[in-house]
Formats: structure tokens, C-alpha cells, sequence
């Protein structure tokens, strides 16, 4: 079964982080994905830009095009991953183990496991 | 689409919201349905013209609160309505009314709305017909379709289930935990019969009324985002699900009914599959276990079987066993003898079933398995005895023209048939 | 420049389409994305099962394990594209293509274009 895996967290309080904290994170967060891809258990994933950098669609009667995230929340999406896992016990487990060094590095937020419906290869992208 | 289309859409999905809140502010059925509708009727006047409101629900509450307020001044006091365009102002209050909403109080709302359904009072069919009237805004016509009844019959059982709930008196304040839990049970309860209702018509020649069995689904989902950590909705929705995922299957093109061991699982819907196993999984590690997770974990061994000779019959002869302590009941017992002829052969199941035959002398399913076991035995005077038995109680034309299938197989072989398993007569087919 | 475009809508809408009318909707999707393919600026997408199969792991004092979607919103992640466009603005028309299917389905929600930051197709 293919899941999502959401970041979630507030982007104001994580980019007011100095760079060095950050790079530390994504350090540590490299061999853990590492290790993940050699389970064969990690597909696309991707860090987004702030939501200051979004631009949103919204249609009903007319489209409109707006400047900003869909949603003003406190937390905001900041990056996903695809995975593939046995069992939902197994995304848990993943989810914990790419929790882990966000917590380490004082990160607040939240992790949002959800099962994906159909998904689609595309074109490979250069 | 046209715009009507995408109207219609917005107010279906709307409407349990929408009336349950008006519902708790006018404390009466009736006036609560008017309001809705007067709000509709508002909304395909100005949603075309303004295009749809950033939250339908809340729009549809206030206006349909304003203007039954407004009847009721215009009653007392013979005062002119106020002109239309006062609603174009919504949008400010809009956002107000949108935000005292997302707090506890919808979820309460809608709760009670689907509770007022299935008042202990009501029987089972009426119970049913009033959620699709009330929650679901069904025409009295499309549920009189629905039960193969007549238009007129279905408005009277409407009517009566109406002033029964009308006179029930359901308290509005805010439930305490007790209470919340013994309506979930009971909309649960109403939901599944819906399903049912659908599934397995109970008369008539149509045997899978799909859009019962999507409304009963659609509802289930609804509570579940209402009251999203509690594992038993979230093993009903999974049930649902993963039985409804079967519908194309379970006919061949005569409106017969194909067994679960005979189905081209290929037609089987894998994304309610996919759903229903992955809500399965997470009730499951809540470790509350309830009669609907249970069934649904049955359900999701046959549907994690790519061809039927690889179910793990043992697997579900421990979950109904699991069953038989939580929720005793014959039937329960005649699903799991099934899985025990699966696992440990004809005799064995026969002797489990042999206590049955009192409380189940008159269900179909129960002479149907008798007879499928008997068979295998070679005991071919008594497997015809039942099989007769079964066709005399089929509900639907399709059920009895299965037995007949055994009957003239057994014609046409005249001899035992040992190595045929026992068709799964249990309600999972 | 990668774009992520994310499909946001009120769930109960998308329960109330008809099996047909979201087979429909569907169907029009894929044709927008074998030529979004075919121009080669559609990478990996995906549809989200709906929010009631979610869960969410948070970190409070301790871990916590929680039913449901990360948000109470009243729109829902649904699903998401992922595009390489030269432009923001080619990354709009892409994203205008993926609306009409839902707009012909009355759905009333709204897609987010965000760039990414950084990007790996599979594995680290």
C-alpha cells in the first residue's frame, strides 16, 4: 500500500531557525532515508517552499487566481513523502522513524499519515 | 455541468449540516425541513448570480433561519417581508456564523439528526425511510422505488415515523459522553440496515439496490469525519466498504447470485478494497474490538484473497469465533460453521449447526449451508430435503434459483460430490 | 522550476458525486494529464484516500498517535501533481487545465501552486 506522509509544522517558527540548525536536521534526516530507500520503502518525497511562495486556483462559478497558501493555519504544509509499506503498522513505524530527528532538532509540528487512493508515474521529470 | 448541476451537489452535501443546526434552533422536524427547503430555493436564485459561498452550510443555516423567523413575524404581525437583496450581505455574516460552526456543537447536530432516525420505537423500515427522507433529502418517490412500494404508502409511513420521533422528545442539550456513545451505536446500527436494505433486497427481483448501499456509505463517512477515533465507525465504514465492493460481482448477467468462491474477483472494486482495508487496519490497532471491526476484518481476509482457494479460512474461523463471545447469535454461528467446513471439513461443521435448527428453522441461509454440507457427504435425500426447505424461504427469485442450481446439479450427477466445498451461504457472498 | 499543485476540496461534496459523475470527471483528468505527459511536465501524482483514513503522529510532550487528518478545515487535501513548468505562469495554466474536469463535476474547491524547495523522484 502506497501512503502520504505530511509535514506539518508552523513555517514562521521554522524559518526563523539559523540555516546551520537546519542543514543539522537535514543531515540527520539523510541516513534515515537512506536506510528507508534501502527497505525499498521510499518513493518521491520533497521539501516545498514557504507558503509565502504559493499561489492559489480557486474555481467555483469563475477561477480566481489568488497570491498565497489555500488555507491560513497555524501549521502549514511544508513537504511529503511517498512511501510504500506492508501494512499500516509499518507507515506508523516510518512516520515515527522520520519524526525522530525533527524532534531532535526541537522541531514542533505534526506528522499525517494517509493511505493514497491512485496514484500516477507521469513523465519522468529531468 | 450546468449550474443547477453543481447546486444540486452543494446542497446534498450540505443538507445534514444545514438541517441539523436549524434543527437545534427551531426544536421541531417540520419547521426545520421547511427552512432548508426555503433556503434552497434562495440558493438557486443567488448562487448562480454570486457564485457558491465559501461554506454552503453556513449560507443555507442563516438564511434558512431568517426566513423562518420571518414567517413567523410575517404571521404575527402582517409585516412585509424584507426585500430579497438583504441576502447579499450574507457574505460578511457568513464568515461569523461559519466560525461558531466548526466547534463541537455540528458534530452534535448531525448526531442528532441521524439519533432522531432511529427512535427504539420506529421499526427498522421506518427508521430507514425517514434518515434517506430527513439526512439524505431523498423524494418520498425515490424512496418508495427504493422499498418497491407505492409513493402513496411510503408518504403515510413517512408521516406516521414523523409524529412518533415528533412526540419522542430527543433532549438538545449537548450529550454527555454516555449518551453520545449509545447514539453512535444506534446510528451505527440504522446505518447498516441501510446498507443491508440495499444488499440484499428483502423482496422484489432487484438483489443489489446500489444507491441505498451509497448512502448508507456516504453517511458512514460523514460520522466517521464527525467522531474520527472511534474504531467501531470506523469498522462500520470498512464493512460497508469492503461488501460493497463486490456489488459487481455478485450478479452474472441473469440477475443471478454469483458465490463468493465463484466471482471474477476481478471486478471486485479495488479502491473501496484499498479504503476499507486501510480503515480495517487502523480500528484494529485501537484494540477495542467491536462487532463491526470484526466483520469488517472477515470481510478484509476475502478481500485480500486473490483467488478463493487462497482465504485464510482459519483466520476466519478465529475472528468469528471472537465474534460468537462479544455477540452470540445463530446466525453468527451458522457464518463461522462455514469457515470450520473450510478448515476442518462437512462434519464438523454439520455438528456445530445441528444446536440451529430451532432458532433458524426459518432462514433461508440456514437450509441453504445444511443442504451444501449434506451434499458434500453424499447424503443427497436430505441435502434435497433442505435445499427445498431454503427455496421455500428464498427472499428473492435470485436466491431461490441458486439453491435450484444445487438441486439440478445433483440431478444431473446423481452421485456424491465430495470434493466440492460449501458455498459460502453467509451473508458476506 | 518543480511545482507541487495541491487539490483541495470539501470532502462531503466529493462524497455527494455520483459514481458516474466522478468516473467523469476522471476520465477528463487523465486526458489533462497524458498532455501535461506528453509536454513533459507532469512527474509523479497522486489521489489521498479520504481524511477519515488518516492518521496523525504528533509530538506534544511525547508522541502522540492521533485519528484523522492533520486539520479540521472545512476543505481537504485531496490529492496532488507534481509539475516541472518554466514558468509560474505556465505552472497556472497547468493548474487551469486540472480545474475544468472539476469544475464540470460542481465541485467548488481550489488548487494550490506551491514551488518546491527540493525534490527527489525516489530514494534518498
Amino acid at each position: 500500500m502506497l501512503y502520504a506522509i505530511l509535514c506539518y509544522s508552523d513555517e514562521v517558527a521554522t524559518r526563523a531557525k539559523p540555516k546551520a540548525q537546519d542543514d543539522a536536521l537535514l543531515a540527520d534526516l539523510e541516513p534515515v532515508q537512506r536506510q528507508l530507500c534501502d527497505e525499498g520503502k521510499l518513493g518521491p518525497h520533497l521539501r516545498l517552499m514557504p507558503t509565502t511562495a504559493a499561489t492559489t486556483l480557486r474555481y467555483g462559478k469563475e477561477t480566481v487566481v489568488l497570491d498565497g497558501p489555500f488555507a491560513e493555519t497555524k501549521e502549514q504544509l511544508l513537504g511529503f513523502y511517498v512511501i510504500e509499506c506492508a501494512n499500516f503498522d509499518e507507515a506508523i513505524e516510518v512516520g515515527q522513524r522520520l519524526l525522530g530527528p525533527r524532534i531532535a532538532h526541537g522541531g514542533a509540528g505534526a506528522l499525517e499519515i494517509r493511505p493514497v487512493a491512485m496514484s500516477w508515474t507521469g513523465g519522468s521529470l529531468k | 455541468m450546468n449550474d443547477i448541476g453543481w447546486i444540486d451537489a452543494a446542497l446534498t452535501a450540505a443538507r445534514p449540516q444545514a438541517v441539523a443546526a436549524l434543527l437545534r434552533y427551531f426544536r421541531d422536524l417540520d419547521t426545520a425541513e421547511e427552512a432548508f427547503q426555503e433556503a434552497c430555493l434562495r440558493a438557486l436564485k443567488h448562487w448562480p448570480l454570486n457564485g457558491p459561498p465559501r461554506d454552503p452550510a453556513a449560507w443555507l443555516i442563516l438564511v434558512g433561519r431568517n426566513v423562518a423567523l420571518d414567517h413567523v413575524r410575517r404571521r404575527s404581525r402582517q409585516e412585509a417581508l424584507p426585500p430579497d437583496d438583504v441576502i447579499s450581505d450574507l457574505e460578511d455574516a457568513e464568515a461569523n456564523v461559519a466560525e461558531r460552526l466548526d466547534n463541537a456543537h455540528y458534530r452534535d447536530d448531525v448526531l442528532r439528526l441521524l439519533f432522531i432516525c432511529c427512535h427504539p420505537e420506529l421499526p427498522a423500515t421506518q427508521q430507514i425511510a425517514l434518515a434517506l427522507r430527513i439526512v439524505s433529502g431523498l423524494y418520498v418517490k425515490e424512496i418508495a422505488r427504493a422499498f418497491l412500494v407505492s409513493e402513496a404508502a411510503m408518504e403515510q409511513r413517512i408521516t406516521r415515523a414523523k409524529r412518533r420521533v415528533g412526540a419522542a422528545d430527543v433532549p438538545f442539550e449537548t450529550p454527555g459522553a454516555p449518551e453520545r456513545a449509545q447514539r453512535l451505536a444506534a446510528v451505527a446500527a440504522m446505518l447498516y440496515l441501510l446498507f443491508n436494505e440495499g444488499y440484499s433486497a428483502s423482496g422484489g427481483d432487484v438483489h443489489v439496490r446500489v444507491p441505498l448501499c451509497e448512502e448508507a456509505i456516504r453517511l458512514a463517512r460523514l460520522l466517521l469525519r464527525l467522531f474520527p477515533a472511534e474504531p467501531e465507525i470506523m469498522g462500520l465504514l470498512a464493512l460497508l466498504l469492503l461488501q460493497h465492493a463486490r456489488a459487481p460481482a455478485r450478479l452474472d448477467s441473469e440477475g443471478a447470485i454469483v458465490l463468493l468462491d465463484d466471482q471474477d474477483r476481478s471486478l471486485w472494486d479495488r479502491e473501496m478494497i484499498d479504503e476499507g482495508l486501510a480503515l480495517v487496519e487502523k480500528a484494529l490497532r485501537h484494540r477495542r474490538p467491536g462487532p463491526y471491526q470484526i466483520q469488517a476484518a472477515i470481510a478484509a481476509v476475502h478481500a485480500r484473497a486473490p483467488r478463493p482457494e487462497q482465504t485464510d479460512w482459519a483466520e476466519i474461523d478465529r475472528q468469528y469465533a471472537i465474534l460468537e463471545t462479544l455477540q452470540p447469535s445463530p446466525v453468527v454461528t451458522l457464518n463461522r460453521a462455514v469457515a470450520v467446513s473450510k478448515v476442518q471439513g462437512p462434519v464438523a461443521a454439520l455438528e456445530m449447526i445441528e444446536g440451529l435448527a430451532q432458532p433458524l428453522a426459518g432462514y433461508f441461509h440456514f437450509h441453504g449451508l445444511k443442504g451444501a454440507l449434506l451434499m458434500q457427504l453424499g447424503r443427497d435425500a436430505e441435502a434435497r430435503d433442505a435445499f427445498n426447505r431454503a427455496i421455500a424461504l428464498a427472499h428473492t427469485p435470485a436466491e431461490a434459483a441458486h439453491i435450484r442450481l444445487h438441486l439440478d446439479r445433483m440431478q444431473r450427477e446423481g452421485k456424491p460430490r465430495s470434493t466440492k466445498k460449501a458455498s459460502a451461504h453467509q451473508r458476506q457472498g | 522550476m518543480y511545482y507541487a499543485i495541491f487539490a483541495y476540496e470539501p470532502e462531503p461534496a466529493v462524497d455527494a458525486l455520483s459514481k458516474e459523475q466522478d468516473a467523469a470527471m476522471m476520465a477528463e483528468l487523465a486526458e489533462v494529464r497524458r498532455k501535461l505527459s506528453a509536454e513533459g511536465k507532469l512527474g509523479p501524482v497522486a489521489r489521498l484516500m479520504p481524511t477519515p483514513a488518516a492518521t496523525t503522529v504528533r509530538r506534544a510532550t511525547e508522541t502522540v498517535v492521533l485519528d484523522g487528518p492533520f486539520a479540521e478545515t472545512k476543505e481537504q487535501l485531496l490529492g496532488f501533481y507534481i509539475v516541472n513548468c518554466e514558468t509560474l505562469q505556465d505552472a497556472i495554466d497547468a493548474a487551469q487545465q486540472l480545474t475544468a474536469p472539476r469544475r464540470a463535476a460542481g465541485l467548488p474547491g481550489a488548487l494550490e501552486i506551491r514551488p518546491l524547495a527540493a525534490y527527489f523522484p525516489a530514494g534518498a
